[in-house]
């Protein structure tokens, strides 16, 4: 895991698509807007979730628990999850 | 000696282009290696040899499409190898010669046991007199049970295998080829995307035509709270760190394959006109491919996997459906399918049971509803679980027992996984 250190909003929304990139590369991020609830809009099933967050955790070291999966649902939130955990 | 016959890797396949070889003539192979991939409407599947022995010709040049049943290589046991080492003369011609011979035979081969100087195979009693029943060599039977022996669903899968083979077109004669042509492309994709999505949507048609048409199908739903088999997985994942997190979808699969220890009518396979139960279960998880199309690939053995076996199980069966790379094996040995639609945000499934099986459970969405306990009215997660059966093989009362207990496993999770 990597150490935390502190991150830019606009480096964890790139962190954030690179990481969807490789679940859905089909899907222009473009389009994809703040409150969207991304797992709707990239069509990204529990085992790709699970996935994303792995891969999240990796990058940022923050490991977002069960219960916290409803506060990361749109790309707005996840962001602000994280910074207020970095 | 035996002739190695491109596999049926379901019930809706009929030919198979051999891709690549990874073994060449003497080879020595063992009981599970992975000898040549094929490629079919559900990918490119890697096939398994049943038994140690070695390759003595291949008789299927890459790119061949090749009809089910048709001998594809020439594999000597691991017996048989010895004594020809033994012999004095080695003569590539007349490998060709013993390979006609052994396809002629082959069809009105006798049961026999195996030789006794070969390695002993472990057959379940059960297993072995539904063998004599059926015709069926136990030498030619690979077996997925533990270190390997031979169990009743194996010796049902080779049954249905010898009478798709009687009933398949007669194998066209080959060539054999005497050593692997030069190397293969590392990836032979030579469908494009838009034909591959049409042939695995005419395997789908074939498969599910063939079920609606055969099957009548009766249908059971029940409503289960998940209360507390959810609450037993958030608690069980924050004592481990996040890439090994359990998915619900380990939980449903462990209820299912345990209810089916306890009604095991709805694990099997209908063929000739009767049940045949299952022994092992190996549940087909349905996977869905993001550019479209399905895939169920077996868990084997999923009542006595561990819930960090099931997670490594189907993680793996995942990431290789979606790459196109399945093992014959995890085509071949579903016994029952489980399909959880979850994700999709629909509250109920009833399916098409995939032939011979002759039962599909299905899972909706988890969602908040009210619930009535105890006089009491609350808020519960929830999940529907349905049940489609054969109704030639069981009858709605059997079905409502295996969502019963499913239900009761559910309510208990501590105890799912423990022995």
């Amino acid at each position: 895991m990597v150490a935390t250190r502190t991150f830019s909003r606009e480096e964890l929304r790139q962190i954030i698509f690179n990481q969807l990139r490789g679940l859905a590369p089909e899907a222009d991020l473009n389009y994809l807007r703040p409150h969207d609830d991304m797992r709707e809009a990239l069509e990204i099933d529990s085992f790709d979730f699970l996935n994303f967050l792995i891969g999240l955790a990796k990058e940022t070291g923050v490991e977002i628990p069960e219960k916290d999966y409803g506060k990361v649902s749109t790309l707005e939130g996840l962001i602000n999850y994280l910074l207020a955990r970095l | 000696m035996a002739e190695f016959r491109m596999p049926s890797l379901g019930a809706d396949m009929q030919s198979g282009k051999l891709l690549e070889w990874l073994v060449k003539p003497g080879d020595v192979v063992k009981r599970g290696q992975v000898i040549a991939v094929v490629g079919t409407e559900k990918g490119d599947i890697e096939v398994e040899v049943f038994e140690e022995g070695v390759v003595r010709a291949l008789l299927a040049a890459p790119g061949t499409e090749m009809p089910v049943g048709a001998p594809i290589a020439i594999i000597e046991s691991a017996a048989e190898a010895e004594k020809v080492a033994a012999a004095p003369v080695s003569r590539p011609a007349d490998v060709t010669g013993e390979a006609t011979k052994t396809v002629a035979e082959k069809v009105t081969a006798v049961p026999a046991p195996r030789p006794a100087n070969g390695q002993r195979i472990r057959v379940s009693p059960l297993a072995r007199k539904l063998a004599a029943e059926l015709g069926v060599d136990l030498s030619q039977v690979r077996g997925t049970g533990p270190q390997g022996a031979i169990d009743k669903a194996d010796v049902e899968r080779a049954a249905a295998a010898l009478k798709a083979q009687q009933e398949a077109p007669p194998p066209v004669p080959t060539q054999p080829v005497e050593a692997p042509a030069p190397p293969p492309p590392a990836k032979p994709v030579d469908k494009s995307s838009a034909e591959f999505q049409a042939s695995m949507r005419r395997a789908i048609a074939l498969a599910m035509a063939r079920s609606n048409r055969e099957i009548p199908h009766y249908y059971l739903e029940t409503r289960i709270n998940m209360a507390k088999a959810l609450a037993w997985l958030e608690a069980e994942n924050l004592k481990r760190p996040i890439q090994n997190r359990l998915l619900p979808a380990v939980l449903l699969i462990k209820a299912v394959a345990k209810a089916l220890t306890q009604v095991p009518q709805l694990n099997g396979y209908w063929i000739d006109d009767a049940l045949q139960v299952a022994e092992a279960i190996h549940i087909g998880f349905a996977i869905a491919l993001r550019q479209g199309g399905l895939v169920t690939p077996a868990i084997h053995h999923a009542d006595l996997k561990s819930a960090d076996e099931l997670m490594e199980t189907l993680r793996d069966l995942i990431m290789r459906t979606r790459a196109g790379r399945l093992r014959s094996s995890e085509l071949t040995d579903a016994t029952i399918t489980l399909t959880s639609l979850g994700d999709m945000g629909v509250e109920k499934v009833f399916g098409v049971i995939y032939p011979p099986q002759v039962a599909l459970v299905g899972f909706g969405r988890v969602t908040e509803e009210v619930w009535v306990e105890n006089g009491l009215i609350g808020v519960r997660p929830v999940v529907y679980a349905t049940l489609a059966g054969d109704h030639r093989a069981s009858d709605g009362r059997t079905g409502a027992e295996f969502l019963d207990v499913l239900n009761r496993l559910l309510q208990e999770p501590e105890t799912l996984f423990s022995a």
